[in-house]
């Protein structure tokens, strides 16, 4: 019987306290307006990315390879139709000469309407309709900006050159981290200097069409796909494009879903701490209430009813706040994005995150609220009676805790890339909140085994708070420790990551790279490398070739029968040379430097990894496939590469005297020491030799610190949610705990403590917690950091011991100085007053 | 048939440590309606013990106690509860008011509770009995103890219980302010015919009532009618 008087009671029993209650129920505002901001966004995303499905691919399909189309290949295409336009994609240096820069970028010749769907967005605007026709460039915006190029200015690939059109601004079918990867240049296929795709292979043909009869592609690839897969030919479709875009970003949705979750929980841990102090100080009332005649549901109601109340309001709130968050999500995101997406409101996701934080706070206050049944009228009586302090006693406290562990890990389950992920997740969470709790639950046994009681009283005093009845040591344990831990993680994560690519900074290693050298240019081009006055570091001949055979047994054959893996199938560039690298050493058989000239087989060096996906070990024989020549060899010894090592580092390694008469091309490895040395190395060799490609590292690195601080402020502003609300608990938990010291603040006041006595004794019982929460979270961020780069990284461990200091005078500064700003009014108030009137 | 609470037996034991500890032996007496009470006896001897046994607050060790013709001890929390609502009105040593409500809601509460119609009218009706008609919307921080107590006066006979139940009323009072209490509980309880179980150290006061039921160490020592 849902009797009016609860809410009435509710009403009247909240007076004097709702603005202390809005603030502990504030800690879920935070994490709500995540949550609504993250799948708001997220489910808008999704509709676009269903919506221009077609600008994603920029066709109705499109056929790849890794070289130009054969004659059958040739007539399939002519016999399917429709409308269609070509691209050939490499890589090639790009060389603008107003201002003598060069760069490596990915040239992408067009000839045809590409894209068919969606549109070009340039600068000026008009580039985007007549570029193909005028024979000009379109450049990558970042380009162009970097080496102050203009509209009208020209660029040189190869041997040609054309005006620069205009700036890309958007691209169908193209985001802005593949810029970053390797900035673009369009050009139109008609004036393409050919004598670019004559050597190497690594150009990629791709066919785009656009059908107009309402063809349905799906089965077209279907009826052909045995003959594409015959051909070496790729194909992608609209479906196909959709899909992958899809899934990639559902699993970055669910991450940042889990991240704002993350805060949820958190502020659900307030909530709990709150509403467990509330109910303590409502004792008396609820013993009145039952010695009047209350039932034990009644009284529950009229305190469950209050934290429902305000858990929607500030869910509400929350909701809004997650509304206004909603259009800064793009800001932060836009680079991975590879469309637009306009600001809309989505009412599921706002319904979905108001229950939620309706829910996650009634769920966690029922924690503390259960205990409110077992509180005994006879309270009236005597101030004695014990109330059960053994919750853990009480069925119905299991089952919220049931409750509350099957919702999170349903939660994580739904949002992670597999149930197992998922699993991790809520693992790795019970171990962070479980390490904390005990850490609290030690601070508390160990004050109070250990007490120093012949240390100053304000010192005693301080300690003693920490275990006294209504202590917050729990609450802020938890949420201080929680905020070091995830500042914790993230700056060690950088730090790890960072560390790698300062190795490569620090030592004598190359940092230039010139490739695509022919064999008749090598020697005037390392004349041109030591005329600078610079070292030749490496200088290796490279052969392209494809897996003929393994064991006897032809690829073709393992095509035919899917047997054969992307090992098998794919090129592969080796080297030959009678040496190891220092990034190498063989982990199996014999490396044999030289061929033996009497011998018909090779004996090659293999990776181990690629050793394993061909399935293959020492004494196995691969037979090579070189432009129409069959080497055969054998395995004659594995080797283990590291891979992350800057410099020259090969699956396969052939010995000294087998390839040396094969078409090839040399990559020189040097080093300079500034930009100007390297711009000048560009130019001296550009100058003579423009199909030589050359890569300046230190650009690659920035390029790759670019990268990297866009994804950490992406992951930085989804931590901002759970750290604000980790203030927002702190703040909380700090005002509850003062709220019940007022008293006796007051009292000691009253007894003669001076104002400075007082806040000193709050300012060691807050350093307390602060540092050992600090020390707690930080040492769970040092083991998920270690897990971080052991198994997602694959690096060594880097602990940033700077930040690790830093945050750990920090926190228990910051909770310190929290606690005594949220203090500053008692002192002020007069004892008869507080004494009187708190309750 | 005629008695309002009956006693039987009642034994009330502590665990202290490892120690027993009896608070209440073998106690048994009845109340008829309308009848009053006073229990007497040093500090410590089981007076409130055998109030909050007697209102059903607390549980017996061994013995039984009806109320209102019900058996207390076979009866849930909450049917207690209703049955306090119901039947019992308290009066306690530290008033016990809820602070967030006014004078008026905490009068009301019981009524409330209950689901009775027009609980305004009567709960303003017997705050004006105890003279307090002007402090209605006055919060509890705002009344002297003497004025606490008189709100807490009204709202034990809000719903015309059948059984008062009261735990040294004036204990917390001056002498003049305890005089005047006593005075008003007096006053409405022989108007409205409650029976009265009255918990107290005051001579005076006991001798107000028709009885006096005297505790030492937990035994009824002497059960004595002061008027004929
Ligand atoms: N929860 C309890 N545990 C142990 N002993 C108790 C408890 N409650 C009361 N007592 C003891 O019972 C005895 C009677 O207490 P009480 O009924 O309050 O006496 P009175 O009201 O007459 O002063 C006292 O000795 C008191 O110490
Ligand atoms: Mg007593």
């Amino acid at each position: 019987m849902p009797n009016p008087w609860i809410f009435r009671m509710a009403w009247r029993d909240s007076r004097g306290s709702r603005r202390q209650l809005a603030l502990f129920l504030s800690s879920m505002i935070v994490g709500v307006a995540a949550l609504v901001a993250i799948s708001s966004f997220g489910s808008n995303l999704r509709k676009v990315v269903d919506d221009e499905s077609k600008t994603l691919l920029g066709a109705d399909l499109v056929f790849e390879s890794g070289r130009p189309f054969g004659e059958t290949m040739e007539a399939a295409i002519d016999s399917i139709g429709g409308a269609q336009s070509r691209l050939i994609s490499f890589p090639s240096m790009a060389w603008f000469p107003a201002g003598e820069q060069s760069r490596l970028m990915t040239v992408r010749a067009v000839e045809g309407k590409f894209p068919f769907y969606g549109d070009i967005e340039t600068t000026p605007a008009s580039a985007a309709d007549g570029w193909l026709a005028d024979g000009g460039a379109l450049v990558d915006a970042a380009v162009m900006r970097l080496f102050n190029v203009q509209p009208g200015d020209s660029v040189r690939i190869g041997r040609y050159f054309y005006p620069v059109a205009g700036r890309i601004d958007r691209m169908p079918s193209e985001n802005q981290m593949m810029s970053f990867f390797s900035p673009r240049v369009y050009i139109p296929a008609a004036r393409l200097d050919s004598t670019l795709l004559s050597r190497g292979s690594q150009a990629d043909y791709e066919l785009a069409f656009r059908f107009d009869d309402g063809r349905d592609v799906e089965a077209l690839v279907e009826n052909i796909g045995l003959f594409l897969r015959e051909e070496e030919v790729r194909y992608d479709t609209v479906e196909e494009v959709r899909e992958s875009w899809d899934e990639g970003l559902t699993n970055l949705y669910r991450f940042l879903n889990v991240v704002a979750f993350v805060a949820v929980l958190l502020g659900g841990i307030g909530v709990a701490g709150a509403i467990h102090v509330y109910v303590r100080r409502r004792l008396a009332t609820i013993a009145v209430l039952r010695c009047l005649g209350a039932g034990t549901r009644q009284t529950f109601s009229v305190y469950a009813v209050q934290t429902i109340a305000m858990g929607l309001a500030s869910s509400v709130t929350g909701a809004m706040l997650g509304i206004g968050v909603q259009m800064l999500v793009p800001v932060a995101l836009s680079d991975f994005l590879p469309v637009d997406v306009p600001f809309m409101v989505s009412w599921g996701s706002l319904g979905a995150g108001m229950t939620l934080g309706v829910g996650v706070t009634a769920a966690f206050a029922l924690f503390p609220l259960v205990s409110i049944r077992r509180i005994s009228p006879l309270l009236t009586l005597r101030s004695t009676v014990e109330i059960g302090q053994t919750s853990l006693k009480d069925p119905l406290w299991w089952i919220v805790f049931g409750v509350v562990a099957t919702g999170i890990t349903t939660f994580s389950v739904a949002n992670a890339p597999s149930p197992g992920i998922g699993l991790g997740y809520v693992v790795a969470l019970t171990a962070v909140f479980g390490t904390l709790l005990v850490t609290a639950k030690g601070i508390i046994w160990a004050a109070r085994r250990f007490f120093p009681s012949r240390w100053s009283y304000i010192w005693r005093q301080g300690l003693a708070n920490l275990f006294r009845p209504d202590n917050q040591t729990n609450t802020l344990i938890l949420s201080l420790g929680l905020g070091a831990f995830i500042i914790g993680t993230l700056f060690g994560i950088q730090r790890t990551l960072l560390a790698q690519l300062e190795v490569s900074e620090a030592r004598q290693l190359p940092n230039i790279v010139l490739f695509d050298i022919q064999p008749d240019e090598i020697d005037p081009v390392t004349r041109i490398v030591q005329g600078k006055e610079l070292p030749v570091l490496d200088s290796v001949p490279i052969v392209s070739m494809r897996l003929a055979s393994v064991n006897g047994r032809t690829v073709s054959a393992m095509r035919a029968d899917s047997t054969a893996t992307w090992a098998h199938r794919r090129e592969y560039r080796v080297t030959y040379r009678d040496y190891l690298t220092e990034s190498e050493k063989v982990v199996e058989g014999v490396f044999i430097g030289e061929a033996d000239p009497n011998d018909p087989v090779a004996p090659v060096s293999l990776d181990q990894d690629i050793a394993r996906d061909l399935d293959v070990g020492i004494g196995d024989s691969l037979t090579f496939n070189v432009q129409g020549q069959l080497i055969p060899t054998r395995v004659a010894s594995l080797r283990e590469v590291e891979w992350r090592r800057m410099g020259t580092n090969f699956f396969v390694v052939f010995p000294a005297g087998v390839l040396e008469n094969i078409p090839r091309f040399y990559v020189l490895l040097s080093r300079t020491e500034n930009g100007e040395q390297a711009a000048g190395l560009q130019r001296a060799v550009l100058g003579g030799y423009p199909s030589v490609s050359v890569i300046d590292l230190s650009l690659v690195l920035s390029t790759f610190d670019t990268i990297f601080s866009r994804i950490s402020f992406v992951v930085r502003f989804m931590a901002s949610f759970s750290i604000l609300t980790g203030v927002i608990v702190l703040i909380g938990a700090v005002v509850v705990s003062r709220v019940q010291r007022r008293r006796e603040s007051v009292l000691l006041k009253t007894l003669g403590a001076s104002q400075s006595e007082v806040l000193r004794i709050m300012t060691v019982e807050y350093l307390f917690l602060g540092f050992f929460a600090a020390l707690t979270g930080l040492a769970l961020s040092f083991a998920s950091v270690w897990a971080f780069s052991a198994f997602v990284f694959d690096t060594s461990f880097r602990p940033d011991v700077v930040a690790t200091l830093v945050l750990l005078g920090a926190v228990p500064f910051l909770t310190v100085a929290i606690g005594l700003v949220n203090s500053r009014g008692i002192y002020r108030r007069s004892p008869l007053d507080v004494l009187r009137t708190d309750m | 048939m005629a008695s309002i609470l009956s006693v039987r037996n009642l034994t009330k034991t502590y665990q202290s440590g490892n120690r027993l500890l009896t608070v209440l032996h073998d106690v048994s007496f009845d109340l008829r309606r309308g009848e009053t009470c006073a229990v007497v006896g040093p500090s410590g001897s089981g007076k409130t013990t055998l109030l909050g046994l007697c209102a059903g607050l607390d549980r017996a060790t061994s013995g039984s106690v009806d109320l209102s013709g019900e058996r207390l001890g076979a009866m849930s929390e909450d049917a207690l509860a209703r049955l306090r609502n119901r039947e019992v009105g308290f009066i306690f040593q530290t008033f016990q008011l809820i602070p967030t409500l006014t004078a008026l809601e905490n009068v009301m509460v019981p009524a409330e509770l209950r689901g009775q119609k027009g609980p305004r009218e009567r709960a303003s009706e017997l705050l004006d009995q105890v003279g307090l008609g002007e402090r209605m919307s006055h919060y509890p921080a705002q009344l002297s103890g003497g004025e606490q107590q008189r709100v807490s006066i009204a709202r034990a006979f809000v719903n015309r219980p059948a059984m008062l139940f009261a735990d040294e009323p004036t204990g917390n009072l001056d002498t003049d302010t305890g005089a005047t209490i006593e005075e008003l509980v007096f006053e409405i309880n022989e108007t409205a015919g409650t029976a009265l179980l009255l918990v107290t150290h005051n001579h005076e006061l006991a001798q107000r009532t028709g009885r006096i039921i005297r505790l030492r160490g937990g035994n009824i020592v002497s059960d004595t009618l002061t008027r004929a």
